[in-house]
């Protein structure tokens, strides 16, 4: 398996799980370093202890990497197809004018590809959702969401470069999400990537889907010219970044707990509302009075950039044991309930985003991930943004969401601050990353 | 199997009672954390991180995202969260046998999520809530070396509950 490159095929384990680590690549001489990637990695998924360390032995049948046959079957059928169809080209690669990116995503839900020029011309964009098949389980199930990938991603990549009116030959690099995200899910893109581009003879680019987000807020809006503040908020993440012109950023603070969309899923859960809960409670809120209930607000103490959702979560727990569940309640209105409860986290929010402009100085905010497609919270946002005069940058409801476009276009900048990268047998999934 | 119960009147008395949890465990030592929704399971495996020894600058978060945490303490680290999961067959999508069996601890939230694979030598913990602030935890020792061993446990839970925290 030449091209699996995940933790579980390479036997390598972190370290140290708690210190910062420089993950370094194998460079090539006269080629430019790969992105000077800081990540803090805290999940590996080798199977090196499954049989030497065990204190006992353990089944046969557990004895196998961590993934199911199925999917790694689907795996190296990506790179047979791959490699299989797809003619080597030897053009030399010349620092091209026009930086034509195809890019690929499968970090959580959506299997996604796009071609984007330059980072800001989108020729095509292709989103194959799961949320249909996730919805009867209240979340994203990972083995689900591994498998689905690997029965759409070829057939995504194609119609994105159908789409775009090219052949993959035509393509000047390809760029695929590393990480942070289900590890399963995303080597199916990494693995589909590196296909490509070693078949193709392309280089690749790996991409830190949390910078994916951060660009889609400037992909259909005006350049961004000067630092922002970016908050990053999903199902998975939520923290806010300090973000410079050429697309790199560095961590303000992060949630300590929750993320806040696993505080919306929760809740939705909680109260049987289905999936996917933001969805759910950003509209049955519109009709609910958000002062209705009062409940928690995680500042920390008063300095801190750092989140806490999982209090919040507690509570709602807490006052459904108290009151009863919505569908029989006849004391309290369901919309009344989870309206205070959205407003309790766009409070904190929006009250950090403002703290981390004035904290850095800078007058331009951002704020992208799935839970920037929550109404309450970008109308409160606006709202506070004009009061004071700031600038706000808000991405459009379909770049919210996981899109590849977001991931073609941080390569692009990713591209122009430290080049390709260099080795492509050396890269692995990072399941966290920041 | 033993059980210990321990009741808990404050935040800080259950924060405490993980914290001496953490400094009691061994290598090879699995925790099935149980408890309904905002029971207070990820805080508590926190406070274990922590009573391990992992630096508190180190953010212990939800792995309901990704599944598996791993976090560097006295013992590795293996912080699970099966709650995405809803088939067995779900449970190969995650290297859980390398978290079980590797030689560090495991804490698992959703343990339900994997009953039958789930190893009988462990500690049930059933995090019940009483109230806003209270708790009461339910230790389980399961299987014969555990059960040898609760009453250490047994012991330091009481020496907690003595504390001023706990008061």
């Amino acid at each position: 398996m030449p091209f699996i490159h995940g933790r579980q095929s390479n036997m390598k384990h972190p370290p140290s799980c708690t210190k910062k680590q420089l993950i370094h690549m194998r460079s090539i001489p006269g080629a430019p370093p790969c992105p000077p990637f800081t990540a803090v990695v805290r999940c590996s998924f080798s199977v090196r202890a499954v049989g030497i360390k065990a204190r006992r032995p353990p089944r046969t049948d557990q004895i196998r990497s961590g993934l199911s046959s199925a999917f790694m079957n689907g795996l190296i059928l990506i790179e047979k197809v791959l490699i299989f169809f797809v003619t080597k080209s030897a053009d030399e690669r010349n620092p091209p004018d026009t930086m034509l990116v195809l890019g690929i995503e499968s970090s959580c839900d959506e299997t996604a590809a796009a071609v984007v020029e330059n980072g800001r011309r989108i020729l095509s964009d292709v989103i194959a959702s799961q949320v249909a098949v996730h919805e009867p389980y209240g979340g994203v199930v990972p083995e689900l969401a591994s498998r689905k990938h690997v029965e759409t991603i070829l057939p995504v990549i194609d119609q994105a470069l159908r789409e775009a009116g090219i052949t993959a030959s035509g393509l000047d690099a390809v760029a695929v999400t590393r990480g942070p995200g289900l590890i399963g899910a995303l080597l199916v893109g990494l693995s589909a990537a590196k296909a490509m581009a070693y078949a193709l003879n392309k280089p690749l680019i790996a991409v830190n889907h949390l910078e994916g987000h951060m660009q889609a807020a400037f992909i259909e809006g005006e350049e961004m010219d000067r630092p922002c503040v970016c908050l990053v908020v999903s199902g998975g993440h939520t923290a806010l970044y300090r973000v410079e012109p050429d697309g790199s950023s560095s961590l303000l603070g992060s949630t300590r707990d929750d993320a806040a969309g696993e505080a919306f899923d929760k809740v939705a859960k909680l109260l049987n509302l289905g999936y996917p809960g933001g969805a759910v409670i950003d509209a049955l809120s519109a009709k609910g009075d958000p002062g209705a209930h009062a409940f928690p607000r995680a500042f920390m103490d008063s300095d801190s950039l750092e989140f806490s959702f999982s209090g919040i979560k507690t509570a709602v727990a807490h006052f459904v044991r108290r009151f009863g569940p919505p569908s029989s309640s006849e004391i309290y209105r369901i919309e009344d309930l989870v309206a205070s409860f959205q407003e309790a986290i766009v409070d904190v929010l929006v009250s950090k985003t403002i703290k981390a402009a004035n904290r850095c100085k800078l007058r331009d905010i951002a704020v992208v991930g799935g839970v920037a497609a929550n109404r309450r919270l970008r109308q409160r946002l606006s709202e506070e943004a004009a009061r004071l005069q700031l600038n706000i940058h808000l991405p459009s409801m379909r770049f919210c969401t996981d899109n590849a476009v977001m991931i073609a276009a941080a390569a692009y900048f990713n591209w122009k601050r430290s080049g390709f990268c260099p080795d492509l047998f050396e890269l692995d999934a990072l399941s966290r990353w920041f | 199997m033993k059980r210990i119960s321990v009741f808990s009147r404050t935040e800080d008395c259950s924060q405490a009672l993980g914290r001496r949890i953490g400094e009691i465990l061994e290598p090879g030592d699995i925790l099935a954390l149980r408890g309904e929704l905002g029971a207070g399971k990820t805080l508590f495996a926190r406070n274990i991180a922590y009573g391990l020894g992992v630096p508190p600058e180190i953010p212990i978060t939800s792995p309901t995202f990704t599944v598996i945490n791993e976090y560097e303490g006295r013992l590795h680290i293996y912080h699970l969260d099966l709650y995405r999961l809803t088939t067995p067959e779900d449970l190969e999508s995650i290297p859980w046998q390398e978290a079980l069996y590797g030689g560090g601890v495991s804490l698992i939230e959703w343990p339900e999520r994997m009953e039958d694979a789930l190893p009988e030598e462990r500690w049930d913990i059933h995090i019940e809530v009483t109230g806003d602030t209270t708790r009461t935890f339910v230790v389980e020792a399961q299987g014969e070396t555990n059960m040898a061993r609760s009453g250490r446990w047994e012991k330091a839970l009481a020496e907690v509950t003595a504390m001023p925290e706990c008061a």
